[in-house]
């Protein structure tokens, strides 16, 4: 078959497979045969090309012309015009903007961007295409890890790459996995947390469906640095595309020698197999995901014993998040020095979130640790949509609720806790005038006590308490002291619950009172009295007496 | 390895693996618990015995943390007392105020917590929504308004018991404790023990309350009230006053029963030395069957008392229901005898006679009802009461239990051996069937220190013994050198082990004793709470001292059982006892 001239990208995620990217591509494919091109242009899928609001979009490779908006009723004419005729059709083209920046561009402080780490090959390459991926250097690095290095040395290799856990904590990778590497047993797992239950966080999708063998490369160096034989991804089961393509990566990773017994003849044997989430928030806690994996009720466990000592089946187990392990080969392929030298250097690399809210373009980014929020709104979310900027919330739904005064933070670890924030899982909230605080904390209790799994007191009696206060403020009807109480009460919850599930509703609880007190006062009615339990009281004095 | 740390600025040591809890309680630091049952469970989830570890970002649950050498715990901080009380302040937000009326008023672990961390306010809405009350069983009602999610019973009934039969269901704030497939116990495997109502700290699982009914028959002029107490009661009645478990009460029970206006105190003992010599017969003649006329028979025999042991069989096993004996449980020959012996000798028309019992566990509830439990012409059994019901009738008498006399139980029913005490603990039925047995085949003493079996004392879950018998008498010269081996086994997670053995054809047992509830009736479901196993150890203790200490100490000893023997049921397994003492099993249908 004769090299083609050119590849039709079509962005297929699972948002835009809802909208019809298949029948798009489905479309473009018939439609470049029929005009017997079939041969000269190659139609693919491929990921997340980042922010948009184009729909369905498609790039033409080597150009790098983008289509967005695409319908299958379109596709005829695109095809006659752009490839029979050879006249992109201008109408139809995003501007250059919508492209994630090249590493030329600067950024409205006049930074430099850099090339992406994470998502370099995401909107580039086909993802169901291992060819493609080692092509753009996919598999160098283990290759490198097991025929020049030791195991110790991988790992030394992530612990100066300063590599922080993505997942949430930011917990150093490399001391994450020294400890499951020291630990001596005939069996020890490998975890990849694609559970991603925070609402309006999707990194991680994307990532899996944009470029899943980044992620299983990743895994497998994890692998070998701790010693561990057996991987396993949890995916929550509503990424159906995730599921198919990380299967598919898998199958052809191993069909390819790189996964399996005895792996590129270094006597490394390692395997990976996907896990179905049970779709609870709190399955991603890593115990409750290992007592789901283990066909249990996916609750959290009591810790200690940690999974690095005993986790899946009891034995040691390492749980990173996708991102985390998507960073890995990076750092193996070009040293930690490299990755050390991008971003702050407290949280060294980039971060991936997914932008959503009120601005012009919402979707996935990569920036370095060193951009600001209000770098975010400008250069990669295009600014405001309607209205002005009032509010973002970081990290999901656990996140800090912030106002215009945090702009200008560096998004990364040391800085937001300079100012008391935390950076969290990966999604960043804009949020215009229009959103009233108190409707939107009572929005955020309402999936914390959705997703309380129950099983302790704090979190379930505590979530319930949560959204009771802020349905009163948010009818205006909360009682004197109803704030003070919110924030004992948060606190309270962040020392006593089971899990971290429980500590949750600090961030955004405790940051609302601190940007927007009065906004939240305004919901107390002064003259409501706070009814006391009397009987009770009468009772206690009885016994006590 | 002995574990160095400092708990409230205390040096204490203590083997590695101790938790936080037990090594404060060494260090004389009382911390409070909830959720967490020594050896039945400890989730960590109701967080009541959190402490402050130096170094840790939280707070600690007492209960599940295991010391590390150096820890430095406070159990006392401003810290941890603000945290345990905002758990007990949480609990108590969503806990229906209803003290005053109350089963567990003035017991209720609940507000001992409140009251000994000093909760007066209770800050945080309530939020729950009203549940209607589970009544649906004879055993238990299961009030899940009262409910503060522990799940001690759902361990207990799972994992003590092996039935299973409760599960949370839903999850965060709607999450509930669900029977089976449903809400209501009727609508799963419930072999109605009462375990889980025992375990329960507060006022959400409580037995079916039969003391109006009581009092009703009481109160009637045309009733002949006559009360059976089961062996078990004695040891644990003095609990409900303050006693401390192990306390022997039997004359001060007697007493009181009397003083509640019952015509008649008998003594389910009585019946339990009966049980002893139609069971034994019984055995003997499966074992001729087996050994000497080669005949189908099932082998090994099982005890019958226990009402949540023969539900577990029919409920789960009912490929081994012709291996239970067929004796009724002493409670149920106790009934058809009342109304068909006692009353044809005193005269008393057995429509008039109500027998009441007093039990040491809610499946005898069900027990009574069960259809077949009507071979005197009536219901055998009428009302049944548990040792925390009757403690509580006292207590509403106003009677002042520890100023009174001890007195004894009336005669003919009131009649009983050491043999008959023994029933109460596991192990006993089967010392008590040997000391018969060993007797009538050999015509010699059972040859056992103070004539205890001691490998199946104690509370091993699964016990065994071997027994080889010489020198027997002409008429079972059968048995000469044959070794019985007989098991015993309590709590029913250890029957089922059994069951599956037996199954197997494995064990090779000839006689195996189950008790439903762990350590016999003294654990029943019916018993003063909390029973743990030290409880258990000094219940136990109480019965055999009290065994020891009597003149007759075998069941074919009393002379009340050859009286009704020669007086009216003829011979072991005649005619007359087929009729009302013993019964047949059906298998059930798991819901
Ligand atoms: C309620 C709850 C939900 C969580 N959900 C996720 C999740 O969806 N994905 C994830 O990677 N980590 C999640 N985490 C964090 C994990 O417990 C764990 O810290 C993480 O997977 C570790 O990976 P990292 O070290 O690579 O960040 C969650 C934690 C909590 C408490
Ligand atoms: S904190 Fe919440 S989610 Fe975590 S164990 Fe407790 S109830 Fe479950
Ligand atoms: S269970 Fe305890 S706290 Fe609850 S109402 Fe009853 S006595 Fe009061
Ligand atoms: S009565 Fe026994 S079997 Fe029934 S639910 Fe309670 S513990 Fe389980
Ligand atoms: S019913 Fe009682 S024992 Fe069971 S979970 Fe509720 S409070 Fe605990
Ligand atoms: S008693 Fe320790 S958490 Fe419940
Ligand atoms: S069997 Fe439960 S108390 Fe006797």
């Amino acid at each position: 078959m004769a090299k083609p001239r050119a590849y039709v990208m079509v962005s297929v995620d699972a948002d835009t497979v809802v909208i019809g990217a298949r029948e798009v591509k489905t479309r473009l494919a018939a439609e470049i045969g029929t005009c017997g091109l079939g041969e000269e242009i190659r139609v693919l899928e491929t990921g997340s090309f980042g922010p948009s609001d184009a729909g369905i979009v498609a790039a033409v490779m080597p150009e790098g012309l983008v289509y967005g908006n695409l319908t299958p009723e379109r596709i005829p004419q695109l095809v006659e015009e752009h490839f029979v005729k050879g006249r992109p059709v201008s109408a139809w083209l995003l501007a250059g903007e919508h492209i994630l920046p090249d590493p030329e561009t600067t950024d409205s402080r006049g930074q430099q961007y850099f090339g992406r780490i994470v998502l370099d090959n995401c909107g580039r390459i086909d993802p169901d295409s291992i060819e493609e991926y080692i092509a753009n250097d996919g598999y160098f690095a283990l290759g490198k890890a097991l025929t020049e290095m030791t195991p110790e040395a991988v790992v030394e290799e992530v612990k100066d790459s300063g590599l922080r856990g993505r997942g949430g904590a930011g917990f150093p990778t490399g001391l994450k996995w020294s400890f499951c590497a020291s630990e001596k047993a005939d069996m020890k797992y490998v975890i990849c947390n694609a559970d991603e239950g925070e609402p309006g966080t999707f990194k991680d999708r994307l990532i899996m469906e944009g470029d899943p063998h980044k992620v299983i490369e990743g895994m497998a160096l994890c692998g070998y640095a701790l010693g561990a034989t057996q991987g396993y991804v949890y995916i929550r089961g509503e990424y159906k595309l995730s599921i198919e393509r990380i299967r598919n990566a898998i199958e052809a990773a191993r069909e390819n020698g790189l996964l399996g017994k005895d792996i590129m003849g270094s006597g490394f044997d390692f395997d990976i197999a996907v896990k179905i989430g049970a779709g609870a928030y709190v399955c991603g806690e890593e115990t409750a995901l290992i007592e789901s994996m283990e066909g249990k009720r996916g609750l959290p466990r009591v810790k200690p014993p940690f999974p690095a000592k005993a986790g899946f089946r009891g034995k040691p187990t390492n749980v990173n998040n996708v991102e985390t392990l998507a960073n890995i080969p990076f750092i193996i392929r070009n040293g930690a020095a490299q990755f050390h030298g991008i971003g702050d250097p407290g949280t060294p690399g980039t971060k991936v979130y997914t932008v959503l809210g009120h601005i012009n373009r919402a979707g996935l980014i990569e920036v370095p640790t060193s951009v600001t929020l209000r770098d975010v709104l400008e250069d990669y979310a295009g600014g405001m949509r309607s209205g002005s900027f009032k509010m973002a919330q970081l990290g999901g739904t656990a996140g800090d609720l912030l106002d215009a005064s945090m702009l200008d933070v560096p998004l990364n670890y040391d800085s937001l806790a300079k100012n008391g924030h935390s950076l969290g899982s990966g999604a960043i909230l804009f949020m215009n005038e229009t959103i009233k605080v108190c409707d939107f904390l009572h929005a955020c209790m309402k999936f914390f006590a959705h997703e309380s799994c129950g099983n302790c007191n704090p979190c379930r009696n505590g979530m319930a308490a949560l959204l009771e206060l802020t349905a009163r403020l948010k009818k205006g009807e909360g009682y004197p002291g109803d704030i003070a109480l919110m924030e004992e009460l948060v606190m309270g919850m962040q020392s006593i619950a089971f899990c971290p599930l429980g500590q949750s509703p600090a961030a955004p609880v405790l940051s609302a009172v601190r940007y927007f007190r009065d906004e939240l006062h305004a919901g107390i009615n002064v003259d409501a009295v706070r009814p006391r339990p009397e009987h009770t009281m009468r009772h206690l004095m009885k016994l006590a007496s | 390895m002995a574990i160095k740390l400092k708990i409230d600025r205390q040096d204490v040591e203590v083997p590695e693996g101790t938790t936080v809890l037990d090594a404060a309680a060494e260090a004389g630091v009382h911390i409070p618990t909830l959720c967490h049952v020594p050896k039945v469970t400890s989730p960590g989830s109701c967080r009541v015995c959190l402490v402050e570890i130096e170094g840790a970002r939280t707070l600690q649950p007492a209960c599940v943390t295991p010391v590390t050498e150096g820890m430095i715990v406070r159990t006392h901080s401003k810290r941890a007392r603000q945290g345990r009380q905002m758990s007990v302040e949480l609990l108590l937000a969503n806990h229906p105020w209803d003290c005053n009326a109350c089963v567990r008023n003035g017991q209720c672990e609940l507000q001992t917590l409140a009251q000994t961390m000093g909760i007066t306010d209770v800050r945080f809405p309530y939020t729950r929504e009203e549940v209607p009350v589970d009544t649906s069983t004879a055993a238990v009602v299961r009030d899940m308004n009262k409910c503060i999610l522990c799940r001690r019973c759902v361990a207990v009934c799972q994992d003590v018991q092996g039935v299973g039969s409760l599960a949370p269901r839903a999850r965060g704030f709607d999450t509930v404790i669900g029977a089976g497939a449903g809400e209501n116990l009727c609508d799963a495997v419930c072999v109605q023990c009462g375990q889980c109502a025992a375990i329960c700290p507060v006022g959400a699982i409580y037995e079916q309350d039969a003391i109006e009914d009581v009092w009703r028959a009481l109160d009637d002029p045309e009733k002949h009230v006559v009360v059976q107490t089961a062996p078990a009661i004695r040891a644990a009645l003095g609990e409900c006053f303050g006693l401390e478990p192990g306390t022997c009460v039997t004359g001060k029970m007697v007493a009181a029963l009397r003083r509640l206006g019952f015509a008649k105190v008998f003594d389910t003992n009585f019946t339990a030395d009966l049980t002893i010599i139609e069971e034994g017969h019984e055995l003997l003649t499966r074992l001729k069957t087996a050994l000497v006329d080669k005949g189908e028979v099932s082998l090994p025999m099982f005890t019958s008392c226990s009402p949540g042991w023969i539900n577990f069989m029919e409920y789960f096993y009912p490929g081994l229901l012709p291996n239970l004996s067929s004796c009724k449980s002493p409670q149920q020959m106790f009934g058809a005898l009342a109304k068909t012996y006692y009353a044809e000798k005193e005269g008393i028309d057995p429509k008039n006679i109500v027998v009441v019992s007093v039990m040491p566990c809610t499946a005898k509830k069900f027990e009574a009802d069960r259809e077949e439990m009507v071979d005197s012409g009536f219901k055998d059994v009428d009302y049944v009461l548990t040792t925390r019901e009757l403690g509580r009738m006292i207590q509403e008498a106003g009677i002042d239990f520890m100023k009174l006399p001890d007195e004894e139980q009336d005669s003919p029913m009131g009649m009983s051996t050491g043999a008959a005490d023994i029933f109460a603990n596991t192990g006993g039925v089967m010392e008590a069937a040997l000391r018969t047995v060993y007797e009538v085949v050999t015509g010699r003493e059972l040859p056992m220190e103070k004539l205890h079996v001691a490998p199946i004392q104690g509370l091993d879950g699964l016990k065994e013994v071997a027994l080889t018998f010489e020198k027997c008498q002409p008429d079972w010269s059968f048995l000469e050198g044959v070794t019985a081996k007989v098991a015993v086994a309590h709590g029913l997670s250890n029957a089922r082990k059994v069951c599956d053995m037996v199954a197997d054809g494995e064990g090779g047992y000839h006689f195996v004793e189950v008790m439903c509830c762990p350590g016999g009736c003294i654990g029943g479901g019916g018993q003063p709470r909390m029973t743990t196993d030290e409880v258990r150890q000094s219940r136990i203790k109480a019965i055999y001292t009290e065994d020891e200490g009597r003149t007759m100490r075998k069941s074919h000893e009393n002379p009340a059982v050859t009286q009704i023997y020669a007086e009216f049921l003829g011979e072991p397994l005649g005619h007359k006892s087929h009729e009302l003492l013993h019964t047949h099993y059906h298998a059930k249908e798991p819901v």
